[in-house]
């Protein structure tokens, strides 16, 4: 596939109630956004807001869009990406879906009316962010009581919660939507929150994970 | 239909093409089956009978003879339709006679897909395209001579609009001419309708009578003549004239009318009561639609459903005594099973056929995954082909059916009835809309349209694999009804409710009941409004069932369909009130101008705050000589883009009235088109006829208003200048009085009551109902009903209409026990969701709350508030919430399967070969 093309009713249009069209076009804005940083035309990508009765406007779009993509040709070749690489950006992407999503949430809800707002609705610099400043979870294994409540807790069974053992959270599988660090009670607090970009620690090597009981510490 | 010799011209089709003599009446016919007409070789003279041995299902009876049956019932609503006017009646159109002038019925017809042409644009005579099309309305209507028509039949101007817009589509370099008089958009949109049409390119709107001189003997073209202010007399070839032919009342009204005994009026229409345009002269039989009159799409609507209503009122205590439910066989589970598809490929008689290629599509759908059957319908929506596509689903063994056929916006709940039938969870049903999408779209590539067609099907059976069986949910109705609004509108609406044997709450925001209608005195049909109120208030306070709220504002509310509650503050107090059914009717309000020295000078006035001084016979009005009357204030303009459609008849009442109160006084109305639709057109002409003046305006050179000298015959007259078109110079007016038509606004708690209920406005203000044409009274807000002004602006008549319209949908609503919410709803996956809120934030219908659990917040839909538009899926970012029946499982795997993988490679493959 080459091109995309949502169409939606006129903007303010909507029968429900939600708009959804509204965060269609946010969406759009920012998957342009996301696909220039990968280096991906973001032309490929288009949305079009028009009613039932605009069938000529759909045709003209249409072929307008057909011959555009066309001229663009065929996804990752033309931006002269091996396909390797295309794969392996693509999946970069898609696994910082949540991500992308926790941190865009409350700006998905604006209705943009002008359509001179859509360039600078998101930018360059700001998706980059997203991909190179992620907060980062790590768990104290000095403070960790092995008590699960986090790992229960976690939407996408990121954490490592063996019986007795210090917790782990795999990085990889990590959407760092910050439910752990909320879970985590305040007594053992043994969450730590690392700022965009800034390196997590290794987690303690399989075998070492045994936890440190806090009422030990206080006896030694 | 092949086989019969008999080709007559198509009369649907206005005679421009031929028909059989057994056919079907038109592609959207209903019942769509084929019928034989008098036109029969065997009816005419017993031969032929060709179609009889043909008819493999022996359905053909030509010895079947007309039957009389009788029917007793209790009550009869009239609703006759009505019948183009006949430009033949006049010669000077040269309708008939000179080959390229057509009716708008004619080009209607031939704008049509399922026209003559397959909606190519033509020209009878050479089969072209016509490029300069003129179309001249009013023909047979606003014409006080012979063979024509003194009213306005209401919705030309408007059609003919459409007419331009879709020629435009068809071919954006035509040009298209309007000959007009007044543009009469006074329906709800149509301003903005209006401005788009005169916005394209290509076309002029030019206000002018008109002659068609001639014809070319050779090219058949048509000569108009015409006139403008600027250029004169002028004469201008075109390709095409279309006559924008009115509406009147068909031959058989007379006969009608002798039937069932009731009276017509002058026009040869229904004669109604202006106080229940509904009732006819004869009690228990009702008139509903364009027999009250010239009438546009939602006005018939809402009187047909009003006409119901008032059925229901006389025979409610007959209700439900011949009602039979339906029983289904029970629920076979199917879901262990492996699926089995049928596909049933509808050839909508030749709509999707003619253009795609149904037996091979049957063949391809034999070859998809798991499709154990496929069979091709002629309609498969008809009753037999329904039965038997229940009758395969149990022979085959189906348990999943895709119908590919048309868009499942009509047809849907039809075939989710059919799967019932055979004992299938109706969530099985998968349509593919191989006409909407495909046939009429791409008739001109039938082999590319065949392959969509497949692409189309393919991607339904793979959704129909995954498809899960969903219940509904049955919930309870409340039997009491809310009405907000205690004006005509909302009080004719609880009366006719409480009538039917329910309790009606009806709340007003004033002390007093009555509404905007408090401020009118009478109509221009002559009814004494504040007399008829007066006796409205007396049945609402006497009706045992109707509770009135008055001094109310609603402070909170909570529920659903069939389960309001309803806090409210009153003059009584604190209440909650539960209600099955809520009737929005909160009117409008009258604009308060700040143009032309409104609120500067006491001698400017609005028209109702003139009409409440003549009710008074204030000296203002009694000693005045002179009186200016300026249209469209506040109105038609870049704040408020409607018409307020009142104001032109609320104008002329007032000037007719004053010429009774004094025949000397000179009225003047400053207008920009006068918009007296129907009947009120013989008001306007009154008033013309009596010397009231009327001199059109242009908004770019609004009229000029500024306190006179006080030396115009020693009277302190206001001085009103504008230019007059048609002599071409400057008018100076003076006016003892300026009466300004100011436009109708929606009531200033509209924006409040529409966040209570969760509705919609327009870009005006007013609230916007569920479909603009076909559900004019019911909100897409489930259990909630609209009626008067807050619609839009409308007259007296028009609003009772409607309000017994908005009671008979809420009378089917409360008359059942329970309602159905939609299988099709959210659902949470607990260990997926984080709790963040961004679905609650993003659900305006609060179907979403967070609840604490012992695993952290967790989001929880209400199925019955859930609306199943799927904006919280879009913006969970773990994929906790998805929308049954339209999980990303069942959208991927069509997306998928359009682009199969293997194509994808070969096309890269291509790509990268070049």
């Amino acid at each position: 596939m080459d091109g995309v093309f949502i169409g939606g009713c006129r903007l303010g249009e909507c029968n429900y109630i939600t708009h959804g069209n509204y965060h269609a076009l946010n969406l759009t804005l920012l998957c342009k956004r996301i696909m220039e940083y990968i280096g991906l035309n973001p032309d490929r990508l288009r949305v079009e807001f028009m009613s039932a009765g605009d069938g000529n406007l759909f045709v003209d779009i249409m072929d307008e869009y057909t011959q555009q993509v066309r001229e663009i040709g065929p996804l990752g070749k033309s931006e002269g990406i091996e396909p390797a690489e295309l794969e392996k950006r693509l999946a970069k992407v898609i696994k910082q879906i949540p991500y992308i999503k926790i941190m865009t949430n409350e700006k998905m809800g604006t209705h943009l009316e002008d359509p001179a707002e859509y360039e600078s609705f998101f930018t360059l610099e700001e998706v980059s962010k997203l991909f190179t400043e992620m907060i980062s979870y790590y768990i104290d294994p000095e403070k960790c009581q092995a008590c699960m409540i986090c790992a229960r807790r976690c939407p996408v069974d990121a954490i490592i919660s063996a019986k007795k053992e210090v917790h782990v959270i795999e990085q990889d599988k990590c959407i760092r939507c910050g439910s752990c660090f909320e879970a985590c009670p305040d007594r053992f607090d043994a969450i730590i929150e690392i700022p965009g970009g800034e390196p997590v620690p290794p987690p303690p090597p399989e075998g070492e994970r045994a936890i440190v009981k806090k009422d030990k510490k206080k006896a030694g | 239909m092949e086989y019969c010799p008999v080709v007559y011209p198509d009369a649907f089709n206005q005679g421009i093409s031929n028909e059989k003599a057994i056919h079907i009446y038109f592609s959207q016919a209903i019942p769509l089956i084929t019928y034989i007409d008098e036109s029969c070789l065997y009816l005419e003279e017993k031969k032929c009978r060709i179609c009889e041995n043909i008819c493999q299902n022996d359905a053909i009876d030509l010895k079947q003879e007309p039957k009389k049956k009788e029917v007793n019932v209790g009550a009869i609503i009239l609703s006759p339709g009505i019948k183009p006017y006949d430009p033949g009646a006049m010669k000077e159109y040269h309708y008939g006679d000179f080959i390229n002038v057509v009716s708008s019925m004619d080009y209607e017809r031939i704008m049509c897909a399922t026209g003559p042409y397959q909606g190519e644009i033509l020209r009878a005579f050479d089969l072209k395209s016509p490029q300069k099309i003129a179309w001249i309305q009013c023909v047979g209507s606003r014409q006080v001579i012979e063979g024509g028509n003194s009213y306005c039949s209401s919705v030309c101007c408007t059609y003919a609009q459409k007419q331009v817009i879709l020629t435009k589509d068809y071919n954006p370099d035509a040009e298209c001419t309007i000959f007009h008089n007044d543009i009469r958009s006074y329906g709800k949109d149509f301003e903005r309708f209006y401005e788009r049409t005169n916005a394209l390119p290509g076309v002029r709107f030019i206000r002018s009578y008109t002659n068609i001189v001639r014809e070319d003997p050779e090219t058949k073209n048509v000569f108009v003549r015409y006139a403008t202010n600027e250029e004169g007399v002028k004469e201008e070839e075109f390709d095409l004239v279309v006559l924008s032919v009115g509406l009147e009342p068909p031959a058989n009204y007379d006969q009608m009318a002798d039937i069932f005994d009731i009276e017509l009026n002058e026009h040869g229409f229904c004669k109604t009561d202006p106080a229940n345009p509904i009732q006819t002269t004869r009690p228990g039989i009702f008139s509903c639609g364009a027999f009250q009159g010239p009438t546009d799409i939602p006005e018939s609507v809402f009187s047909a459903s009003g006409a119901s209503s008032q059925c229901g009122q006389l025979l409610n205590f007959r209700r439900g005594k011949l009602a039979q439910d339906k029983v289904y066989p029970p629920e076979i589970d199917v879901s262990g099973e492996e699926p089995r598809i049928g596909v049933f490929v509808c050839h909508c008689g030749a709509n999707i056929s003619r253009v795609v290629d149904i037996p091979s599509t049957v063949d391809y759908c034999l070859t998809l995954p798991n499709v154990v059957y496929a069979m091709e319908q002629l309609f498969s929506c008809a009753s037999n082909s329904a039965q038997e596509i229940t009758d395969m689903i149990k022979e085959k063994g189906l348990n999943r059916v895709v119908i590919a056929a048309c868009t499942p916006r009509t047809l849907e709940p039809l075939f989710h009835d059919t799967l019932k039938e055979a004992g299938l969870n109706q969530y099985y049903l998968e349509m593919a809309n191989i006409r909407e999408h495909d046939s009429w779209v791409h008739s001109k590539a039938k082999e590319e349209a065949t392959v969509k067609a497949w692409d189309l099907i393919r991607m339904s059976v793979a959704r129909a694999n995954l498809l899960e069986p969903l219940q509904e949910i049955d919930l309870p109705v409340n039997k009491a009804a809310l009405v907000v609004g205690g004006g005509i509108a909302g009080m004719n609406c609880a009366f006719s409710i409480a009538e039917q044997g329910h309790i009606v709450h009806l709340l007003e925001k004033e002390p007093v009941l009555g509404g905007i209608a408090r401020k009118i005195h009478d109509t221009l049909e002559g009814l004494d409004v504040q007399e008829y109120l007066r006796t409205l208030i007396e049945k609402i306070y006497r009706h045992p069932l109707i509770h009135v709220y008055t001094e109310t504002t609603i402070t909170e509310v909570t529920g659903y369909v069939g389960n309001f509650v309803t806090k409210v503050q009153s003059e009584k107090g604190d209440a909650v009130i539960e209600h099955g059914a809520a009737i929005i009717a909160t009117g409008a309000d009258v604009y308060t101008p700040t143009e032309y020295l409104y609120g500067e000078d006491e001698r400017v006035l609005t028209h109702l705050e003139l009409e409440e001084l003549m009710a008074k016979e204030d000296e203002k009005v009694t000693g005045a000589q002179s009186i200016v009357m300026i249209q469209c204030v506040g109105c038609r303009n870049e704040d408020r883009d409607y018409c307020s459609r009142i104001c032109c008849s609320e104008s002329i009442k007032n000037a007719l009235k004053l010429k009774e109160i004094n025949p000397d006084l000179d009225i003047y109305v400053l207008f920009r088109d006068i918009r007296t639709y129907g009947f009120n057109e013989d008001f306007y002409r009154e008033a013309a006829d009596k010397d009231v003046r009327f001199i059109r305006y242009e908004p770019e050179a609004e009229p000029q208003i500024e306190p006179g000298t006080g030396e115009e015959d020693g009277r302190p007259v206001l001085k009103v200048t504008l230019p007059d078109y048609v002599l071409g110079k400057k008018l100076e007016l003076d006016a003892d009085l300026v009466a300004l038509a100011a436009a109708t606004i929606p009531a200033p708690t509209t924006k409040e009551v529409a966040g209570q209920f969760m509705l919609t406005l327009n870009p005006d203000g007013f609230y916007k109902e569920a479909h603009v044409k076909l559900r004019p009274v019911e909100f897409a807000t489930d259990g909630v009903f609209l009626c008067g002004l807050a619609h839009y602006p409308k007259f007296i008549p028009e609003t009772i209409n409607q309000a017994y319209g908005a009671a008979s949908r809420v009378l089917t609503l409360l008359s059942h026990d329970t309602v159905t919410a939609s299988g099709s709803i959210c659902v949470v996956e607990d260990e997926k969701c984080m709790g963040c809120g961004a679905c609650v934030t993003a659900c305006k219908y609060d179907a979403i709350k967070l609840q604490k659990t012992r695993h952290g917040d967790k989001a929880m839909v209400n199925p019955v508030l859930c609306k199943g538009d799927g904006l919280c899926n879009a913006m969970c970012p773990t994929g906790a919430i998805q929308l049954k029946h339209y999980t990303d499982e069942e959208l991927f795997s069509m997306i998928d399967t359009m682009i199969p993988v293997e194509e994808e490679e070969k096309a890269d493959a291509i790509a990268g070969g070049v």
